[in-house]
């Protein structure tokens, strides 16, 4: 694999009493896509919510272990999450527009940040919409509300969104969820894109998916990571017996 | 076949529904139909545009009671709603579930304190202070405006509470994973989401604000002049017709009746312009 960018060490998370992530170590190599799999509930989203540090919002919630990004524990005193969440951006399962228009949703990262410059504004907003493939769609509605839109165009209004903070790393939880079999192809090839300047780490639960798409896979099951290791490999000789149920569709 | 029992208190029920609704409308009716004959004989331009209100010499003129409503009610607006919005803010986004669990309900017994305490506390603290400190009278444009200020805050923090209450959580962890701080997350999508409910519970103050009558006949001084600063006396139209209903007679009392109708309008074109702005929210979402 490439050089980790993110490294997991025995991360554990609790949910009040509920162990939600149970030693957990995974390295995520950089400009590539890393696909999450699993059954539904065994933590995907727990876990990838533990990159950027979502999951501090959630009251009760405990974590222990690290979570290494360029070396650098997200989880140490002092660390800036604000700043981090720019560096790691996020794309929900639900397309999450803000009710604004078009043109404000790509440009809030920056205003975020206190970029005012009319000018560097207007070039971002547009390179940011060509990188999510969504430019020739809207731009003649820049100003239109952005719930407006169809929802894969939504999606990739909330790609291009997190593209303009100019993140490392996009975060993608079930980004096709809501989405027909045709808008999830051109997310899908979006993504095979974007891969060449952005490590990717996307949680599926869709197996053709992540065959499709990761370099890597990693499988969790209730909590535990049982194996992960290059997508292809994992796929055609997975070493554990869950691992193999898993994938050849005998639970989950 | 239902029984018996369950037949009675349904048709109690539907009754009391109805006598409700039909004494609601009686009373507008009865309204319309004492005040609006002598608004159209006296001439409606006359009546709304003149400020002369003698009624021993003929003279019935509300301007300067208009123009006193609208002044107290955009005043306790400029006091109410910053106040109001920034608590529910702090409720919904800042506080701890400790102190939401305490202060809720206590916003809501504010509301129950009847307004003659408010217009007490009016006349022995805010009077004093703003005559010692800022000259005139005390009893003023500007206590009124306190007042009425801190009486419409039930009113606007319960409703905006609940528009910030219902913006997507969606939302919020949209703009947290782009590295929006707490607060830029509040002011650039949450009240943006929520404005429409915003603007209805700073509508629906104003309309308690307009019809509040104790507290303002206790505070703001009952002069019928066109105030020229914050520090004039005035008499709203409610404060009007509390103070003259019960000794008027003939045109005199048709006079308040018309000035009821006057406020009964202005009031449901508030209640009109908050539904519609509700409205608009849910159509949205
Ligand atoms: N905020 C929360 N509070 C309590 N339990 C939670 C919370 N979020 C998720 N869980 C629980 O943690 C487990 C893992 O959830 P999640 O990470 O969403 O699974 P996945 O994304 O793999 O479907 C589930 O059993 C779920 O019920
Ligand atoms: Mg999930």
């Amino acid at each position: 694999m490439a050089a980790p960018v993110i490294q997991i060490e025995n991360l554990n998370l609790h949910y009040g009493a509920f162990h939600a992530l149970k030693n957990v170590n995974l390295a995520i190599g950089a400009r590539e896509i890393t696909a999450l799999i699993g059954p539904s509930g065994c933590g995907k989203s727990t876990l990838l919510r533990c990159l950027n540090r979502m999951n501090d919002l959630v009251p009760g919630c405990r974590i222990e272990g690290a979570v290494r990004f360029e070396e650098k524990d997200l989880y140490a005193r002092g660390v800036d999450v604000c700043g981090l969440r720019k560096r790691i951006g996020m794309v929900f399962q639900r397309p999450n527009p803000f009710p604004l228009s078009v043109f404000e949703n790509v440009a809030f990262g920056l205003r975020v940040s206190g970029l005012t410059d009319r000018a560097s504004v207007n070039a971002v907003v547009e390179r940011s919409l060509r990188g999510a493939w969504l430019w020739d769609y809207v731009k003649d509605k820049l100003g239109a509300p952005a719930l407006e839109l169809p929802l894969d165009q939504q999606q990739r209004l909330c790609v291009a969104r997190v593209l303009a903070v100019e993140p490392e790393v996009i975060l993608m939880d079930e980004p096709c969820s809501a989405l027909d079999p045709i808008s999830t192809a051109k997310i899908e090839e979006l993504m095979l894109e974007l891969r060449a300047a952005y490590t990717i780490v996307i949680v599926t639960h869709n197996m053709q998916q992540a065959s499709r798409i990761s370099d890597r896979s990693a499988f969790m099951l209730m909590g535990e990571m049982i194996e992960a290791g290059g997508t292809l490999g994992l796929f055609t000789k997975p070493t554990d017996k869950r691992t193999e149920d898993y994938i050849t569709g005998r639970f989950g | 076949m239902k029984p018996v029992g369950e037949r009675v208190v349904e048709w109690t029920l539907k009754g009391l529904a109805f006598s409700a609704l039909a004494s609601l409308l009686l009373i507008a009716v009865f309204i319309f139909m004492e005040g609006a004959p002598f608004m159209v004989r006296l001439g409606v331009k006359d009546f709304l545009f003149s400020s002369d209100w003698r009624p021993q010499e003929g003279h019935y003129g509300i301007f300067a009671m208009i123009v006193a409503s609208v002044w107290v009610t955009l005043g306790a607006m400029l006091v109410g709603a910053p106040l109001g919005i920034a608590g529910a803010v702090f409720l919904n986004e800042f506080a701890p579930e400790s102190v939401r669990r305490v202060i809720k309900p206590m916003i809501e017994l504010l509301a129950g304190i009847p307004s003659v305490v408010y217009g007490f506390i009016g006349v022995m603290v805010v009077a004093p202070l703003i005559r010692e400190h800022l000259g005139g009278a005390g009893l003023s444009v500007l206590a009124a405006a306190l007042i009425l200020g801190v009486m419409i805050l039930p009113t606007v923090i319960s409703i905006s509470s609940d528009a910030i209450g219902s913006v997507p959580r969606s939302y919020r962890e949209g703009a947290l994973a782009l590295g929006a701080t707490r607060w830029q997350s509040v002011h650039m999508v949450v009240l943006k989401a929520a404005r429409s409910g915003i603007a209805a519970s700073v509508i629906l103050g104003m309309g308690r604000a307009v019809g509040e009558t104790m507290a303002v006949i206790m505070v703001a001084g009952n002069a019928v002049t066109i105030p020229h600063s914050p520090l004039d006396s005035v008499c709203t139209l409610t404060a009007k017709i509390a103070l003259e209903m019960g000794s008027a007679v003939g045109l005199h009392r048709q006079a308040l009746f018309a000035t009821g109708v006057v406020l009964f309008i202005g009031i449901m074109v508030l209640n009109g312009l908050a539904m519609a702005a509700m409205k608009k929210r849910s159509a949205r979402t």
